[in-house]
């Protein structure tokens, strides 16, 4: 008789990210080592680059392989600035709230690259549809951090009006569409702009963005199947920061397969990258970028990051996970690596980084002040509530006139 | 008996019902772990096992769905969604998969599941982390409507819903989570062990589904609130001074339409307050029932304070917020009239 064993349950355990800091373990390739297909490649032909890491920094910090490309010392500056500047606006912002300027913050300290990088593969009227941890795609393109901070704030300059919670931007201008409380929403809503795009042949590009948790949603698989379906210019990333709040990657199906590998049951090419390393995202995004503006459809890249910081002020990491793994940074940090490479390449300096690390710090200073000038959550000036009852349809009916005089306006 | 916050004792309710019954089983997102973002659930996976308490991927839609297989299988699952305002994925299994299972199989299949979700705002939660969906429920036959207003109830309520053969949506009002709300924003929070209805008996007690309560006597107008408004009410009776009767539903479906109408007769005014929108609210509801019930009864139209109909916005939720100047005002009026 065949022994048959009890049935159980498997209950995913999280861990170790990459044993540790070691990012040369045997389970991720090494840099320069994934191949780079022609951007009209078929996704057949490409699946185990869902499962491969594309990285081009290598452990002294030379740029190898052949996604290396060749990014000029100016633009991986700039690169560098953005990083910087983002990891110095959260610093900025987190301190705010923990002063109780505003009631909630989040940072994306670690995920620097991914945002930052990705946007230098896009153009004006390009349009991403991000979470609440893609800051940097506003703060890379210069977007005013003033601006910002007032939603933070939200205070009387907020363009949302202190509607939203803080960090839930929107900038139709800057191509970042407004944020929602709810997960994966927008997944599928960028691949109904893209599809827009295309059938008005405008050759605009939509960038989806969602964490690794969130592809659990319904909306990533609806969103999937539309882009297989349709392939429209839609970029699908997916920010793998090993995190859902206290819930680690294998719980959201990350244990058996890739995140990357998903797209691979619905035909759509797939790359999984280093997230933490500037050149292969700047790389990978252009990659992906090209495909779609030239009509050859979707891709899914799995940004594979580490969130080094809390969740959002709400949360406490020491609770669901070991102090050696925060501490550890696997993959490293992100902005330390492209400062490494530059330095190697002799074009930049470790005073240089200080006092670029200095003025930027500087700059957010002034911005806050004068933010903070226009009010905060619990002091100073916000917008009349009155105008809770704007923007609710585009003609205020009947009844929200009432509600509103109601309300002594 | 233990002073408990309302988090203590919906947690209490599921540990005396997961030591009683091990069919109960308790997951969802951070759940397990973690204990869930509200600490609802701290400890319980530690001391069942992560089979019986255990961590959900992000799926609304897959954590009550799964709810409704294992109810159907014979298990008692409580799923928690972490919050109301993200019920909306799972908003199709559980209004036209739970319940309706027992009538579609003409009751050769059921759905005895909970669904606990945090509601309500007040906590700077804006449009996504505040929303009182309870009318989107209460709308749906089949369903149970739950919500309790202070820790006694909530363990009695949520260990009723647990042994309740039919599918129940058990709403945990945030704002009172730690402490009763006496309405000022800019007042701390009294702690629940200053409150009577924090003492909560150990071990197990129900309080039944379906009977509302009234929480303080009172002649001249009836109050019906639930949740949160339960304490704006008294807070805003305290500050007027009328002698107000205020009735805690409890529970919206099914409803303790005799405790009202017992009320409203002997009061002749009606006051209902809900945080959320107005219309087509529960409040809609309670309205024409009072109005069919008890039209020769009234001495003046049946009044709402509620929500806006707007989404809560982040900044001036308190103005949002039905607080206890707005309740109070209204009880004026109804009073002058
Ligand atoms: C539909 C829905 N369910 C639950 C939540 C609560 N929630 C907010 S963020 C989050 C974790 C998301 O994790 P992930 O997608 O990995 O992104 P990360 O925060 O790590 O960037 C959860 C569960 C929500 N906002 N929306």
């Amino acid at each position: 008789m065949m022994n048959v064993l009890p049935l159980g349950l498997h209950i995913p355990e999280p861990q170790p990210c990459f044993g540790r800091a070691d990012v040369s373990g045997s389970h991720l390739s090494d840099a320069g080592r994934v191949p780079r297909p022609a951007v009209d490649v078929e996704a057949r032909e490409i699946r185990h680059l869902a499962y491969d890491l594309i990285r081009v920094l290598d452990g002294d910090g030379r740029a190898v392989g052949p996604w290396s490309g060749a990014c000029t010392a100016d633009q991986l500056r700039s690169g560098l600035r953005a990083m910087l500047k983002t990891r110095a606006y959260d610093a900025r912002m987190t301190m705010m709230q923990r002063q109780r300027k505003t009631s909630f913050y989040m940072q994306c300290t670690g995920e620097e690259a991914i945002a930052c990088g990705s946007l230098t593969a896009l153009q004006a009227g390009d349009m991403n549809f991000p979470t609440y941890r893609q800051q940097g795609l506003l703060i890379a393109q210069d977007w005013p951090v003033v601006d910002m901070m007032c939603q933070v704030l939200s205070n009387e300059k907020d363009r949302m009006k202190g509607r939203q919670l803080p960090v839930f931007y929107s900038a139709r201008e800057a191509g970042f569409f407004s944020i929602s409380g709810n997960l994966a929403t927008q997944y599928v809503q960028a691949v109904g702009w893209a599809m827009a795009s295309a059938m008005r042949g405008e050759g605009r590009v939509a960038a989806a963005w969602i964490g690794e948790g969130a592809t659990a949603e319904n909306d990533f698989h609806a969103a999937l199947v539309f882009a297989s379906v349709y392939r429209p210019p839609v970029i699908l990333n997916v920010v793998n920061n090993q995190w859902a709040i206290s819930t680690a990657q294998s719980v959201a199906g990350g244990e058996g397969a890739t995140f990357a590998a998903r797209a691979l049951g619905y035909g759509i090419p797939a790359l999984r990258v280093d997230g933490n390393d500037y050149l292969a995202v700047h790389a990978a995004a252009c990659w992906a970028v090209e495909r779609a503006r030239r009509n050859f459809g979707p891709t899914l890249i799995e940004w594979v990051t580490y969130r080094a910081a809390p969740h959002s002020t709400s949360d406490d990491p020491s609770k669901y996970r070991a102090q050696e793994d925060q501490a550890a940074w696997p993959l490293g940090d992100p902005i330390e690596r492209l400062k490494d490479h530059l330095i190697g390449r002799g074009a930049w300096s470790e005073p240089r980084h200080v006092q670029l690390k200095a003025e930027l710090d500087e700059e957010i200073a002034v911005a806050a002040k004068e933010a903070q000038s226009y009010g905060t959550l619990m002091e100073g000036t916000k917008c009349s509530p009155a105008s809770m009852f704007d923007d609710v349809y585009k003609q205020m009916p009947t009844h929200l006139r009432e509600q509103r005089q109601e309300l002594g306006f | 008996m233990p002073s408990l916050t309302m988090i203590e004792a919906v947690r209490d309710a599921m540990d005396v019902m997961m030591a009683r019954d091990d069919r109960v089983v308790a997951f969802g997102q951070d759940v397990g772990r973690f204990g869930g973002v509200f600490r609802c659930t701290d400890g319980l996976q530690g001391k069942y096992g992560a089979s019986r308490c255990f961590d959900t991927p992000i799926s609304e839609s897959g954590i009550v769905g799964i709810a409704v297989g294992m109810g159907a299988y014979g298990l008692r699952p409580v799923a928690e969604i972490q919050f109301a305002d993200y019920m909306y994925p799972a908003y199709d299994q559980i209004v036209s998969e739970a319940a309706r299972l027992r009538f579609r199989s003409a009751g050769e299949f059921s759905a005895p599941i909970v669904v606990r979700m945090p509601c309500g705002g007040g906590i700077f939660g804006a449009q996504t982390h505040s929303q009182s969906p309870e009318a989107l429920f209460t709308h749906v036959a089949g369903l149970k409507t739950v919500i309790p207003s202070n820790p006694y109830d909530a363990k009695g309520l949520l260990i009723a819903a647990i042994e309740d053969d039919d599918p129940v949506v058990f709403l945990e009002p945030k704002r009172i989570y730690n402490g009763p709300f006496d309405g000022h924003h800019d007042r701390p929070i009294v702690p629940w062990s200053k409150h009577e209805l924090s003492e909560t008996p150990q071990g197990h007690y129900t309080v039944p589904i379906g009977e509302a309560v009234v929480r303080r006597e009172g002649s001249e107008v009836s109050v019906l609130a639930y949740g949160t408004m339960v304490h704006v009410a008294e807070a805003a009776r305290r500050s007027v001074g009328i002698d107000a009767e205020i009735i805690d539903l409890r529970s919206l479906v099914p409803l303790d339409i005799d405790t009202i109408v017992r009320s409203v007769t002997k009061t002749g005014r009606c006051l209902i307050v809900h945080e959320a929108t107005r219309t087509s609210g529960f409040g809609a509801e309670l309205s024409a029932l009072v109005q069919e019930r008890c039209f020769y009864h009234l001495e003046t139209p049946v009044v709402r304070v509620t929500g806006w109909d707007t989404p809560y916005p982040h900044a001036q939720e308190w103005d949002y917020f039905p607080g206890p100047n707005r309740v109070g005002r209204a009880l004026m009026r109804l009073m002058e009239a």
